[in-house]
């Protein structure tokens, strides 16, 4: 059936465009790891339709395609949980970040105020020993 | 706001006037203002003229204004530092926490608002409190004496503020989101606020209630003026500042 060639066909992009990120080892290995049987999953779901239907039969759920849309809807959720915590971290980043550059150029003007001073009061020295 | 001042030139106007014999008490010299300050040009200026007789020291931490509040503090005589981008209101607290304590000539940390609803006697009497029972962190509250007038609504979000603060902290407050506060250097470094919006006021009570240092309350006066009425944190506010506390 087309159908089933063209579901297949979207699973393999969308594992192609996933394993392309990158992260901390331990996460990417788990993530490749589901992924591999996310993909195993969805290509056995459009070659036997009738395997997740008696799969949701057999854990109390009429349909498999309703089966598909509570997996779906925790798949959702985890995923809004998730980059809610990425990003948190990045603008917990951001504001480190901004902290040091304002801090840096607080220290910054303090070094350039006191150099203007110790050179005012230099060349006051100098124009009061040029004309005693 | 105090008389109108003569207009400053810009750049580094040295805003130490002279001042008039009138009722100033003595300079504190250890002491640091501490200011966050976002788009309030207006009163900014007047604020930093109002205080420096009293506390030589002010940072103002500028939190991406897009006015010109960072020129109205500068001329005005404080040390200015400046975030690059909006971050929100705890962040500016933090920067200037961070800024001030490393300053040699801060023994104590007052924070305080930029927009002219805290007293500068209250922070010198908080201060003094500080000093003469030797507490490291005073917090002000408004509601130890009849001096502040909130509305009705807005006195019902802050005792609930009050309520949600002391039941998580374990410290007994009666005011939980006042802006002034007095912390002395040892408590000032126990502060590492990550909240940088509203929600800080809870968190900066957190921290220093875990810290273990003894504190004290004092009286203050907020003076609701129509600007601060106009600008001041909304009841909306509460609602985003217990989801920031709650989804952190």
């Amino acid at each position: 059936m087309l159908i089933q060639v063209i579901l297949i066909l979207a699973v393999v992009v969308v594992t192609v465009m996933l394993t392309r990120s990158t992260a901390n080892a331990r996460h990417q290995a788990i993530r490749r790891l589901l992924l591999a049987g996310f993909v195993v999953a969805a290509v056995l779901a459009i070659i036997f339709p009738d395997a997740l239907s008696v799969l949701a039969n057999a854990v109390g759920v009429g349909r498999g395609t309703d089966l598909l849309l509570y997996a779906l809807v925790i798949a959702f959720v985890s995923y809004i949980a998730t980059s809610h915590r990425r990003s948190n971290q990045l603008s917990r980043k951001i504001t480190l970040l901004t902290r040091e550059l304002s801090l840096a150029e607080a220290r910054l003007s303090a070094v350039d105020e006191s150099v203007d001073r110790l050179e005012e009061t230099t060349s006051a020295e100098a124009r009061a020993t040029e004309k005693p | 706001m105090g008389a109108m001042h003569p207009p400053q030139t810009r750049g580094h106007a040295p805003a130490r006037a002279p001042e008039t014999a009138a009722a100033v008490p003595a300079p504190i010299h250890d002491a640091w203002l501490v200011i966050p300050l976002y788009n309030e040009g207006s009163v900014i200026g007047d604020v930093v003229r109002d205080a420096l007789p009293t506390f030589p020291h002010i940072v103002c931490v500028d939190d991406g204004s897009s006015d010109d509040s960072i020129e109205q503090a500068r001329a005005a005589g404080a040390v200015v530092l400046r975030h690059a981008v909006n971050l929100g209101q705890g962040a500016a607290l933090q920067t200037g926490i961070e800024y001030a304590r490393e300053q040699p000539s801060a023994t104590y940390l007052v924070t305080f608002d930029a927009d002219g609803q805290h007293q500068v006697s209250d922070a010198v009497a908080m201060v003094e409190l500080a000093r003469s029972e030797d507490v490291a962190i005073v917090f002000g509250s408004r509601f130890l004496d009849e001096r502040t007038k909130p509305g009705l609504i807005k006195r019902i979000v802050l005792r609930a503020a009050v309520w949600f603060t002391n039941a998580t902290t374990g410290l007994k407050l009666s005011d939980a989101h006042n802006g002034l506060r007095v912390l002395r250097r040892d408590a000032a470094l126990a502060v590492d606020m990550k909240q940088d919006r509203m929600a800080h006021a809870s968190e900066i009570v957190d921290q220093l209630a875990k810290s273990g240092l003894p504190w004290r309350e004092a009286p203050v006066h907020v003076l609701y003026t129509d600007y601060s009425r106009g600008k001041g944190q909304s009841v909306w506010n509460s609602v985003n500042i217990l989801v920031d506390l709650i989804f952190k």
